[in-house]
């Protein structure tokens, strides 16, 4: 059963009233959600494949906007709690489970395996040695990019295993010369510019520097820090200028007129590309590429999840639902309805779509490691003033010291000595 | 005949206590619907601004619905001090101070510009008030769009015109002017609506005698018709004043703070730490909130003390 928020009240009632009568001898599940149509979809699907093998369990949904429910989260908790709740991995699930609003289920994984069926996803989910929700979809980011404006500029079009960083820069010279824009990005809204500072850092530095930087246990001072913004300062030119006014929506809307190369992006970017005309002949992928030798690939895959929370009426059954989001059965059902990649490692994907098999084979075989993401591994605030240097970076390269000196404060500031 | 003489007694004693009534319980019953209004959503509000001032708090309770925050003192004001994206904010405000303030000449010029009979001049008149109708969030848009770098008119012109072209709303030296231009233009219609309101009850025999003594042009404008303009320009100060300091709307819609918050004013950067998506620090916003709100309250008393000044000196 699914009600919606933006359905008149009377009718919201007139439904559950309908729903408990034809549902009396059935337990009860409720399941907060804020999913966009398509996986609304899969969702309900998954609601009916569950129902269907334990007919004693109604879950009942109820779906948010995508942007009201991170305000709803924070009032329902508390105030009317419903069994599970949508949310996201890492540091963005930590004052939820600090403030005991979310509930410890290392059962359901001891239980069910899956500490080893989803273990790329198992530190993103651990705090404090437990186990705080069930992941159930990620997708890869990674390089996107027009072979037309290939073709326009030149130059020969990476092969299947991309090309060095060498090459992609002095691609972007060539580029610079055919007047195509190298790479673009949107910083209207930061977070773009956030996933070239990740992958620029995970490539230069590896996973665990990376990690530790976005947990502010190293200096934006060190020589390693700065090497990252040395590299961000060989392709700072080659990004699109105005990035700092255009949506990411507007930026794709460059590549795809091969107006831009480049665009590094989440695999959710490929339906804009498309809707805009690009077909799977003309839009490539690549991972991006090596820059320090010998560093094992870490990818950057931000990791949806469920959680029981606290307040649940009813967590036995919401624990049997959690097991059953986790199994690669479900996993498999509801990511090929949305496009997406499932967290269970015994999952399959849709071999004839060529950007989740191309980011289903990069993240298995990423030994570095799965980031999460900028905004999600650090620390909010945090997140903000790193956000907020990259794209000063972006902009004005020469304030590099200044820029620095302001992030090792904030730093210092937040995590004290 | 007892009860005679009780009703008699008991008159006068009645009608003053009705007067009572009337003169002073009526007062305050009219008035308390308006009052319960005032206290509960403006300063129990402003109370509760002021004490969350002093907490460190990410909006959260806990589980049994208990307060999570820890008590800091004047903890956000220290760290306010330090804050350079707090001081960029401020500096804003006051360019927006001081840049909305061009709305008052402005208005007046097309006010006086408008103030003639032709044909068809209540149509001009109601182009010219068209920007003030329309929602500022429609404003900002527009403004975007007509500064958005590639396909932008204002882009494209100074491509047009110096070979390469100019996203205002990228640079972190013009944002703010940016925004403050794409706000003039609702508040210019403002301000000339009301002057032209102003310009009606010009008296007439005082600008006869005034040409009859030769002046003209500026010292007409400056001697004669300006200082009757007066209480029309005192209400033009008041709106423009404040909606430069409320200026939330067209920060949110054109640049969401940005670029790397060199456009952000005090009211953003209170959304953004309060309420925006990595912010939840409710002691940190609170703090914001009450500092703007000591600046307005600069402007707000200056303007009840001129108006009771007025009121009564009369």
């Amino acid at each position: 059963m699914v009600h919606r928020k933006a359905g008149a009240l009377a009718l919201a009632a007139a439904l559950l009233m309908s729903t408990s009568a034809w549902a009396q001898d059935k337990r009860v599940v409720t399941w907060n959600a804020d999913y966009d149509p398509i996986p609304l979809a899969a969702a309900e699907a998954m609601i009916a494949d569950f129902e269907a093998a334990n007919p004693e369990i109604d879950v009942q949904m109820t779906n948010f906007d995508h942007e009201a429910y991170k305000n709803a989260i924070r009032n329902f908790l508390t105030a009317d709690p419903p069994d599970l709740a949508n949310w996201y991995a890492a540091n963005r699930m930590r004052p939820f489970v600090e403030a005991g609003l979310f509930a410890d289920i290392s059962d359901v994984w001891a239980a069910n395996g899956l500490n080893e069926a989803l273990a790329s996803s198992l530190p993103s989910m651990t705090i404090d040695g437990k186990q705080w929700g069930v992941p159930y979809t990620y997708y890869q980011w990674g390089i996107y990019y027009n072979r037309d404006a290939y073709t326009a500029a030149g130059v020969e079009v990476p092969g299947p295993d991309g090309v060095t960083w060498e090459q992609f820069l002095a691609n972007c010279e060539a580029f610079k010369a055919a007047e195509i824009d190298c790479l673009t990005t949107s910083s209207l809204e930061q977070w773009p510019v956030a996933g070239i500072f990740d992958y620029l850092s995970l490539r230069t530095n590896g996973y665990q520097f990376h990690s530790d930087l976005a947990a502010g246990k190293v200096s934006w001072t060190s020589p390693e820090a700065r090497a990252v913004f040395a590299e961000f300062a060989k392709l700072q030119p080659y990004v699109s200028e105005g990035h700092a006014a255009i949506k990411w929506q507007d930026a794709a809307a460059l590549l795809v007129q091969g107006k831009a190369a480049h665009f590094v992006m989440g695999n959710f970017a490929v339906g804009v590309f498309k809707e805009g005309g690009m077909t799977n002949d003309n839009l490539g992928f690549m991972v991006f590429p090596e820059i320090t030798a010998g560093i094992a690939r870490a990818e950057e895959a931000p990791t949806d999840t469920t959680h029981l929370t606290s307040g649940a009426q009813n967590p036995e059954d919401a624990k049997a639902f959690l097991a059953f989001m986790a199994s690669p059965e479900a996993q498999t059902k509801w990511n090929a309805a949305v496009g997406q990649l499932p967290t269970n490692k015994n999952a399959t994907v849709d071999a004839a779509d060529p950007f989740l098999t191309a980011g289903f084979e990069s993240l298995s075989t990423a030994t570095g490691g799965i980031a999460q993401f900028w905004d999600r591994d650090a620390d909010a605030e945090y997140a903000k003033a790193g956000m907020d240097a990259f794209q000063q970076f972006l902009v004005q390269p020469d304030q590099l010291e200044a820029i620095l000196e302001r992030l090792e404060q904030t730093r210092l500031r937040l995590y004290p000595q | 005949m007892a009860p005679t003489s009780d009703i008699i007694a008991a008159a006068p004693a009645r009608s003053s206590a009705s007067r009572w009534n009337q003169r002073t319980l009526a007062p305050w019953l009219f008035l308390a619907p308006g009052l319960f209004m005032f206290v509960v959503y403006v300063l129990w509000p402003i109370v509760q601004s002021i004490n969350l001032s002093f907490y460190d708090w990410n909006g959260l309770y806990n589980q049994d619905g208990e307060f999570t925050g820890t008590f800091v003192g004047m903890g956000n004001y220290a760290e306010l001090m330090t804050d350079p994206a707090f001081e960029v904010s401020l500096w804003n405000n006051l360019k927006w101070l001081v840049l909305y303030m061009l709305a008052l000449p402005i208005g007046l010029f097309i006010a006086i510009f408008l103030n003639q009979t032709v044909r068809g001049i209540r149509l001009y008149k109601s182009l010219f008030f068209f920007p003030f109708v329309i929602s500022q969030v429609v404003v900002g848009l527009m403004f975007a769009w007509f500064y958005a770098p590639n396909f932008g008119l204002f882009y494209l012109l100074t491509e047009s015109l110096t070979g390469k072209g100019t996203a205002i709303l990228a640079d972190p030296d013009l944002v703010t002017y940016g925004i403050i231009v794409a706000g003039l233009w609702p508040q210019v219609a403002y301000v000339m609506i009301l002057y032209l309101t102003g310009l009606n009850n010009v008296a007439p025999d005082q600008i006869e005698a005034a040409r009859l003594d030769g002046a003209k042009g500026w010292r007409m404008l400056w001697y004669v018709v300006l200082p009757q303009l007066r209480p029309a320009t005192f209400i033009a100060v008041i709106v423009t004043v404040i909606g430069a300091l409320r200026s939330f709307d067209l920060v949110s819609i054109m640049t969401k703070g940005g670029p790397f918050g060199e456009s952000r004013v005090l009211s953003y950067y209170m959304f953004e730490k309060a309420l925006g998506e990595y912010g939840f620090r409710m002691g940190y916003g609170a703090a914001i909130a009450v500092v703007l709100f000591a600046i307005m309250m600069i402007f707000i008393s200056g303007f009840i003390w001129k108006m009771w000044r007025d009121e009564t000196e009369r």
